[in-house]
């Protein structure tokens, strides 16, 4: 059930995330999802790719500082109201997110989340069977 | 209390009596013993008999480090190896490091300093002293080791490091005394309060702090922090280490142990002898120390000396706090920074690693300080937030710390540039 996410500081210079692209692209790894949080001094790029591992590798050897964070990934219908759903079922069982994002495929839609008591939340999750996406599928996207 | 009341309460004649006999003797020692010493008396014409009080002084050569480490490493010794019972030495920024001898009696001497100090910052012999100060070539941990099982009270010898087990000893022996750099006393606060420690049950009455420059700012908060009182030592391993000088509980200047070590402030451009009072460079003279005596060693600290008689009753003359150092000081909207506060400021956060770059702008008639971070793997954060809490609790330590508000930016590893030897450390963008 867990996803391993790359997480990667960057500096507010440009160029820095079309460097990390170029990098994960020459090396063969491929960006299933991705996006970026900033404030006005630095940014964090959270990244779910291919192969984590040598994501992270590679990058490190070009000096970024990089780290593996565990996440959980859940499918929902594509529709008015589903997502919402979701989140009342964790926020009823206090269990809170520290950040999330999300992208549509047609019929259904992807929710990438880091809670902060992942056992937790996926207990939950499962128990109000919640459709969750399995990392090996995730990788392939 | 006093711990030896006839010399730290003697009379400015008596004391300065005392000082020109120790001094004749030891430029005579050092005049016959030490060629190199003897080298630089014959440049200026001088010879060991010319020396006939301390009024006599300023016609000495000054000593300056390169001294100690052209001469590397028994150079400047003036006794035989077979006197000499113990060596410390300190690690340079650059280059070889400085050793330091003594003899039986040099370790007497220091011990009886460091009571002096301890004495002066209340301790007395029932105290269980609790000495987080590096043991090891480094003098801080051994001479107050010393000095405290001199006086009396009880040495816990943990050494530095392991906050954890420090607290967890503290509270479970009932340590009534602190010595550690002040920027690891914070540290020590800090991990307290992530632990939840009841202050109350700590038996904490009183902090020795030095090795390192801080600001009253910093004295409050680790005062605040830790419900101590907390006395500044004075002490560089060239002289002796700690207990130099030291503060008594009126926290007003250290009193310099004088009898054993002569002090002096000059102009550090001129190299002429301030007038009393005002602030220069202190200048050393060990007048009783047998392994290796300095004459005028240049400590490139910046003070001034209070000659007046002091509340507690001695009359040992007084340093003010260091205001920094003649060499890499930086003012900063009138606040003197050091690059090396910064640096113990970002040893004492455990998430950070010490490479840092200060940048200084003007803005306007506004001086601003910016510092730059990088942000290693190990306590990078995917969460904005905690890099955000990282950020400001540097801001903030560093704002106790220095005195002036700093922006701090966290950079992308090896962005700061390193360079082989010393590394830059500040750039000055200022048109002054
Ligand atoms: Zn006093």
């Amino acid at each position: 059930m867990l996803i391993k996410q790359l997480s990667i500081f960057l500096e507010n210079k440009s160029g820095r995330l079309n460097e990390v692209s170029q990098i994960l692209g020459s090396n063969g790894i491929n960006m299933s999802a991705f996006s970026v949080a900033d404030t006005s001094e630095f940014g964090i790029l959270r990244l779910i790719v291919s192969d984590p591992e040598l994501a992270c590798k590679v990058l490190r050897e070009n000096q970024f500082s990089v780290s593996l964070t565990d996440v959980v990934c859940l499918n929902c219908p594509n529709e008015p109201g589903a997502l919402a759903k979701t989140l009342e079922i964790l926020s009823d069982n206090k269990v809170s997110i520290a950040y999330l994002y999300a992208y549509s495929m047609g019929d259904s839609a992807n929710v990438v989340l880091k809670p902060d008591q992942m056992e937790q939340c996926i207990k939950v999750l499962q128990a109000n069977k919640v459709d969750l996406v399995k990392a090996s599928e995730l990788y392939k996207i | 209390m006093i711990w030896n009341e006839k010399i730290e309460c003697a009379s400015r004649e008596d004391m300065e009596a005392i000082q020109s006999e120790r001094l004749c003797e030891t430029v005579k020692r050092i005049y016959h013993n030490v060629p190199a010493y003897r080298k630089k008396m014959q440049e200026v014409g001088l010879t060991a008999y010319d020396i006939h009080g301390i009024s006599d002084l300023h016609k000495l050569p000054f000593t300056i480090k390169t001294d100690l480490r052209d001469n590397y490493p028994y150079g400047l010794f003036t006794v035989p190896m077979s006197e000499i019972v113990r060596l410390h030495a300190s690690s340079g920024t650059t280059g070889k490091p400085i050793v330091v001898g003594y003899t039986r009696k040099d370790i007497q001497m220091w011990a009886e300093v460091v009571s002096r100090s301890l004495t002066m910052a209340g301790v007395h012999r029932n105290d269980i002293v609790q000495i987080a100060y590096g043991y090891g070539l480094f003098t801080g941990g051994l001479g107050l080791h010393y000095g405290t099982e001199n006086l009396g009270a009880s040495v816990i010898p943990i050494s530095g490091g392991n906050t954890h087990k420090q607290i967890q000893l503290m509270e479970d022996f009932g340590s009534s005394v602190l010595c550690c750099t002040p920027s690891y006393a914070l540290n020590i606060a800090e991990v307290m309060r992530e632990m939840k420690v009841d202050m109350k049950k700590l038996k904490l009455r009183v902090g020795v702090f030095g090795a390192e420059p801080w600001s009253e700012a910093m004295r409050k908060d680790i005062e605040t922090k830790l419900g101590i009182k907390a006395i500044d030592i004075y002490g560089l391993s060239e002289i002796v280490g700690p207990g130099v000088s030291c503060e008594c509980e009126h926290q007003c200047g250290m009193h310099i142990n004088e009898d054993h070590f002569l002090p002096e402030i000059i102009n550090p451009e001129t190299l002429e002898p301030m007038a009393p009072g005002e602030i220069g460079e202190l200048v050393f003279t060990t007048i009783t120390k047998e392994g290796i005596p300095l004459i005028r060693y240049r400590t490139r600290d910046l003070t001034r000396l209070i000659y007046d008689k002091c509340a507690c009753g001695r009359t040992l003359v007084r340093m003010e706090k260091c205001k920094g150092r003649s060499d890499d000081m930086l003012i900063i909207r009138g606040v003197n920074v050091f690059p090396s506060q910064v640096e113990s400021v970002l040893l004492s956060i455990s998430e950070v690693e010490p490479h840092y770059l200060i940048i200084v702008d003007r803005e306007g008639t506004l001086d601003k300080m910016s510092l730059m971070v990088e942000v290693q793997e190990q306590f990078f954060s995917d969460e904005i937030k905690k890099l955000e809490d990282l950020r400001m609790k540097i801001a903030r330590r560093l704002d106790s710390v220095l005195g002036i508000s700093v922006n701090v930016k966290l950079v992308e590893p090896k962005t700061i540039e390193r360079t082989a030897g010393k590394a830059k450390r500040v750039i000055d963008n200022r048109k002054i």
